[in-house]
This record gives C-alpha cells, structure tokens and sequence, in this order.
C-alpha cells in the first residue's frame, strides 16, 4: 500500500490531491467562519449582538450567506468584457487558495516544503492585483475603475515595503524556506528583536488585503464597492472568498515570520504538549482579531495619505532597517552562513 | 458607444473656464520653462461620476456630478429636488394646526426644532404666547431633538470616512432620546408635538427623572465618541484642512448654525433673538476658527455638550403648570370637560374642522435648528389657512456652496465635505 503511494505515478497523484484538499478544505470552512467571526467580534465592539439567529450563536450564518449567494442570479453589465469579467473572480479565489501550498503548519508539514517559499508567496500575492485590475476593467463602470487604479497603486506600493521587511528577516534566517525561517525562531520570536518592522509589516499587510484602514478599493463612501461594484452572485461570492482567505494568508505570513509559526511560545513541558498546528492556529486568530479590531476603531486613509504613508514613511523605513540588520549582522558575525 | 459614454461627451462640452488654463508657467520644470523648446499641450479629459442619489455617502437623495481628473475633483454640480413634495404649497391648502406636521418631514433628523418654527410664526401672528411650562417643555426637547441631530450627523460624518463603530454607539443613544420624543408625542420621529400655544400634551409623570438621569450619562458617551475621533490622527488627516470656508465666504453664501459657527462667526439665534425660554438659560456658543470640515465636527461636539447644560437648567427652572393658552379658541378642551360641557363640545368641533382663523399679518420667524437658521415666512390673509409659507431651509445654503469646497479636492474629501455640512434632503427639497 505504502509502495503505491509513493513509488507510482497515480499513487502520488492521489496522495498530493488527499494533501491539497487537506489544506483547502479547513481553509474554506475558516474563511466562512471567519465572516462569523469579524461579525461578533465587531458586533461586540459596537455594543450589538451580530448574528444569533441561524444556529446557536449564529453559526449557521455562514452557511445561510453561502446558499444565499449561491442562488442568487449572475448579473453581467452590458458593455462589460464577459470573459474577463467572469475571469476575474476566479482568478483572485484561485490564487487565494495557490498561495497556501507552501505555508508549514508544522515541522515541515506543508503541501510542497520547497526552498523558495517567501519568494513564492510575494509571486502569488503580487498576482493577486491582476484580479482586481481586470474586474475594474472589464465591469466598465466608473466606479470600479477607479477603485481597481486605488488598489492596483496601492497593492505594489506597499509590496514595496512588504518586500524589504521580509529581506530583514531573511538576513537574519540565512534561507528562503518557510520552514527554516520558524525553526529560526526557537530561541526568540523575531517579533522581539524586530519589534518595529513586525508593526510595518502587520499594517502593510492591512493594506496588501485591502483591510481598513486602507480599504480604499473598495471604500463603502467613496466608490460604493469599488472594484467589485457590479459583481453578483457565485461572481461576487469568490471575490468575498479569495479576499477573507487573503486575510487568514497574511495572518499565517505574520505568524510564520514574527510570531514562530508553529512553535509554543517558550520551550517548556505543557506548552509542548499542544499539536503545533494549533499554535499556528491560535496565533492567526490573534493576528485576524487585530485585524478586524483595527477595522471597528479607525477612519479609512485617503488615497494620497496611503500613498505617502507607503512611500515615504515605511520604504525608507524599512530600507534602513534591512541595512541596519546587515550592518549588525555582520559587524557581530552572526550573519547565518549558508543553508542552516 | 456606449451610453455612459455619450452622456459623458455631453457634459465635457459644458465645460466652463476653469478646465481651459493651460499649465501656467510657474507649473512648468524649470529647464522647460527657460529654453524655448516646443512646448505641447497634452490635454487629459475630466470624466463625469454620478455620485448618488443612491450612492452610500449621498445623505439620502444627493445627486452630485462630479466632473473628475482622475481622482481629484473639478466641478461638483448638485442636482436636487429628487425629494420636492411640494409641502410650501400644500400648507397653503392645511388650516394651521393641519399645516404643522409637515414641518416634521421637512427635516426628520430633526422634527421638533422644525415644528417649533412654524408653531412660533403662528403664534406671533395670533399675538398669543405659550404658557411658561410649554415654553420649558419646548426648549427641553427642541435641545434633545440638538443632540439627536447632531448625533446621527457626527457619527454618519464619521462613517463616511469609514469610522464604522461611532454609528453604531450613537444608535443607542439615539434610541433614549427618541424614547423620550415617543414618551411625549407617541411618535419618535414625527411627532406633531409643539402646537401653536403651547405643546400637545404634557410630559408623562417621571418624564423630567427620566431625563436628569440620562443628562448625567450622556457626556460619558460624548467622551467615547471623541476618545474614537477627535484626537485620532487619521480622522484628523481626513478633516483638517478640507473643505476650508472663510467667515466672509460663509457670511456671502448664506450660512448659518454649526458650519457657520465653525467658520469663526459666533451667531446663535438663541442668543442673539432669543425665544421662548432661552434667555433664562446660561450656555454658551462654542467657535472654531478655521472654518474646516474639522471645525466643523469641533463645534457640533462641543453643541452638545452645551445642550445638556440647557436640558439641565431647563429641568431645575420648569414648574408645573399649563402646558397650552388656556383659551378654548386656541387650544382643545379637555376631553373630559367635551364630554359635560356644550361649550367646550362646540370648541372642539370648531378647532378640529375649521380651526382658528388668523388675523392678517405677515411674520419671519427664525429658530436655531441643529442645522441652523430655519425660518417660516408666513402670510395670514385673516381666513383660517396661511396665504403663504416661505420655509427658509438651512441645509440648501450649505449645499450651494459645495462646489467652492470640493473644488480641486480628492474624491473622498468631497465625502467629508458633505458629511460635514450635515444635509437632509426633506429640508433642501421640502
């Protein structure tokens, strides 16, 4: 049995589609509670009740929204690209869902434990903008437009900074593999040493998946839905799905890069008793509920602020950073020699 | 083509002069402007947005073109009259007491201070005045109906710059005062309470606790309120300095209340002519200089807090007493004095199907609204029915004047600037 699985062609097929829907499907079951979720822990915030009434506490809601939306009917604009139109969604689910191939949920236990992992994420989630940028292209409305041009501006400026954060944390590790960057971390967390750039990169991933406070692309006051005004239905449902499952992404890339990923968080008997997975688990929720408590408090940016705040307060920063961690690194000779 | 966009065509051709400049030299990079080098005139079109009326920030029924350059704005062209009812016309068929309501759905953010305008013209032209206890009730409540106005403007303000949990809060406290509006009137938002001589009918007992009670709570929440906004660097990014009025250009356009006030130019109808009880109270009336979308925010915060003070006095100065013009002419029996008198059988029919007739006369009349200057120009022509009534609405002054501060501005500046200038179509519409 075991010779089949993984000394043929078929077996190793199978065996890889058994992993993919391993990941997938507790990552689509997340994201639905995820909407659950945001709508609680906002409710609570803003003294109301959020959903209670399918399910004890609501937890059937995200399956009411599901079927809700599910039926609903597919509105195409006239003048709008179909193809494209319809494209679009799909291709931000699709790659939604790519980007977690390499995320480790435990000592190397990810679907494809390849060497270039961070470099396959910042593929993935730069691709992501193509979504947008057709779906405000090929609704041909107004308001969609701009709000494709908002996020298109805003997803590579803070790609930027996103890029330079990581580069510091790479210095640091000595690899480009998820899983030697969190066994890195055994000793310390490298939200401690790097305090500063844990923050940057926590807002810059805000702004990467279009949160508030720089939901600009989709800012409710301004452009009503911004990229996605005129979508509908299923159409409508993968956009909503690809952006939560973003969401839980970047929480994961948080975890994974400043808060140990897997590891407990001090080395010591009953924390190690717990199945590293749900460490990684409990520290996405955490990063989540950041993320949705950050959407209760602040206004949203305006679109010139976002912009200088990417460009001209995180890139230097981050720039600086990077060459502090060199310059450090190596003035102590700690810099990591090769692949540790 | 599509039809978007020959609408679009449509409306670059009206363009007017402000588009046509080109660079001016200043503009240009300096080794253009020395060397004579051909210089070429690149010109990019504006392309025209919808915004509303069913868009999220259209405060109800906004239609605004905003003739864009990409994002930033080079021409906001309001449209209104999506909301006309016609209600100047029909008051001039109502008799008076028919006519008041209306003055409810001119406004419905703020119903009470609106009823108080046209009960106020009516009784100056009757020559009658309101008993001291209706004019307290009156002042009580047309400072509730304040805070209930300026609640839903400041939050909704908020939410238009995506502050999502001010709305939320201010909904609860919103759900007290309109509990006291329907404790009085029976209805929370239309409530045909203040009555030409007086009010409908007197405060239920426990009604004045009820509100000490709640004016002790309420600065707390105020506090909350500024605790998420005021000092909040991003809410202040998104306000300081946007939508910026001088007090001269507020005084040109016609402003008045909060935006006025926020303009540098403290002038309060309570104070300056005050009416019913409001010369026994002592506040006082909050200005900000800088005449911005901030200010403007400042100012309406600050009102607030002055509101309660007035509730507060209102409720240690009020006494028991009459609540309208003891004078059967004017105000209906009691009802069961209608069941023993004939008289007062005779009264009631009488006030209920052709009510009182007005001596002729002719009266402006001005209150402060949470708004601002809202006035009734009423003409009586001695029969029982207004020959005329000119409502001077607040918002439509404020709502001129968007163009001017929305020019050159970002789209979401243009957001702000209407949150800030708290409009409601009922009132600019009528």
């Amino acid at each position: 049995m075991a010779d089949f699985f993984f000394h043929t062609l078929a077996g190793q097929l199978i065996l890889m589609l058994l992993e993919t829907l391993a990941v997938l499907v507790p990552l689509l079951i997340g994201v639905a509670y995820l909407t659950l979720m945001e709508r609680k822990v906002m409710a609570a915030m803003q003294m109301r009740r959020g959903p209670n009434v399918n399910g004890i506490f609501g937890l059937l809601q995200a399956f009411a929204d599901a079927i809700k939306m599910i039926t609903k009917e597919t509105i195409i604009p006239t003048g709008a690209n179909r193809f494209l139109f319809l494209f679009a969604p799909f291709l931000t689910f699709s790659l939604a869902m790519t980007a977690w191939a390499v995320i480790p949920t435990g000592n190397g236990l990810a679907v494809a434990n390849i060497n270039v992992g961070i470099l396959y994420l910042l593929a993935i989630s730069s691709l992501g903008v193509y979504g947008m940028l057709i779906a405000g292209w090929a609704s041909n409305s107004k308001y969609a437009f701009l709000g494709s041009l908002r996020s298109a501006a805003q997803m590579v400026s803070y790609e930027v900074s996103i890029g330079l954060v990581i580069v510091s944390v790479l210095l640091a590790v000595g690899s480009l593999n998820l899983n030697d960057i969190v066994l890195a971390q055994r000793h310390v967390w490298f939200c401690v040493p790097m305090f500063p750039i844990f923050i940057l990169f926590f807002i810059s991933a805000l702004a990467e998946t279009n949160r508030a406070p720089f939901d600009l692309p989709e800012g409710e006051s301004e452009l009503v839905a911004g990229f996605f005004v005129e979508y509908s239905s299923l159409s409508f449902g993968l956009f909503f799905l690809g952006e939560y499952a973003n969401m839980i992404l970047m929480s994961a890339m948080v975890s994974i890069l400043f808060l140990g990923g897997w590891l407990p968080p001090l080395g010591i008997a009953p924390l190690t008793w717990i199945p590293g997975p749900l460490w990684l688990i409990a520290k996405i929720l955490f990063c989540l509920f950041v993320f949705i408590w950050t959407r209760a408090t602040f206004p949203r940016f305006r679109y010139d602020q976002l912009m200088r705040l990417g460009w001209k307060v995180f890139l230097p920063f981050s720039l600086l950073w990077m060459i502090a961690t060199a310059g450090f690194l190596l003035a102590t000779g700690l810099l990591p020699q090769g692949v540790s | 083509m599509t039809e978007a966009l020959k609408q679009d065509e449509r409306l670059n051709g009206q363009r007017d002069v402000l588009d046509e400049g080109v660079l001016p030299e200043a503009l240009l990079p300096e080794e253009v402007a020395d060397k004579e080098v051909e210089r070429r005139t690149v010109e990019i079109d504006s392309h025209a947005l919808n915004f509303g009326p069913q868009h999220p920030s259209a405060h109800g029924v906004l239609r605004l073109v905003l003739e864009m350059e990409g994002e930033v704005v080079a021409r906001a062209v309001p449209h209104i009259g999506l909301l006309h009812r016609g209600t100047e016309k029909l008051i001039e068929y109502k008799t008076y007491p028919k006519a008041l309501p209306y003055f409810d759905r001119l406004d419905y953010a703020s119903p009470m201070c609106e009823e108080h305008a046209f009960a106020l013209a009516t009784e100056k032209l009757l020559g009658i005045q309101a008993p001291d206890r209706a004019r307290w009730i009156r002042v009580i409540f047309a400072e509730i109906t304040r805070i209930l106005n300026h609640i839903l403007n400041l939050t909704a303000m908020g939410l238009d710059c995506g502050a999502v949990t001010p709305a939320l809060w201010g909904y609860e406290e919103r759900e007290k005062l309109l509990e006291f509006h329907e404790a009085v009137s029976g209805a929370r938002f239309h409530a045909n309470y203040f009555r030409p001589g007086g009010v409908a009918r007197d405060m239920p007992a426990g009604m004045e606790e009820k509100i000490a009670a709640w004016a002790e709570e309420f600065p707390n929440w105020i506090d909350d309120l500024e605790g998420l906004l005021t000092e909040n660097r991003i809410w202040k990014q998104r306000t300081v300095g946007i939508g910026v009025f001088t007090s001269e250009q507020a005084l040109a356009w016609g402003w008045s209340g909060p935006c006025l006030r926020g303009s540098g130019v403290p002038w309060d109808l309570r104070r300056s002519q005050p009416y019913d009880n409001y010369d026994k109270v002592d506040f006082e009336i909050p200005v900000a200089r800088h005449g911005d979308c901030y200010d403007r925010y400042l100012v309406r915060v600050a009102e607030m807090r002055e509101s309660v003070k007035i509730i507060k006095q209102g409720l240690a100065q009020i006494k028991p007493g009459p609540i309208k013009v003891q004078d059967p002419k004017f105000s209906p029996p009691p009802r069961a004095e209608m069941k023993r008198s004939m008289e007062a059988l005779i009264h009631h029919f009488k006030l209920f199907t052709e009510s009182y007739h007005v001596p002729p006369g002719a009266t402006y009349t001005a209150v402060e609204t949470p708004k601002g200057e809202f006035g009734v120009y009423l003409v009586a022509d001695g029969t029982n029915r207004p020959y005329r009534c000119k409502i001077r609405p607040t918002g439509f002054a404020h709502l001129q004047a968007i163009d001017e501060l929305s020019r050159r501005g970002m789209l979401a500046d243009a957001v702000a600037i209407i949150g800030s200038l708290d409009l409601v179509f009922g009132e600019v519409d009528r």
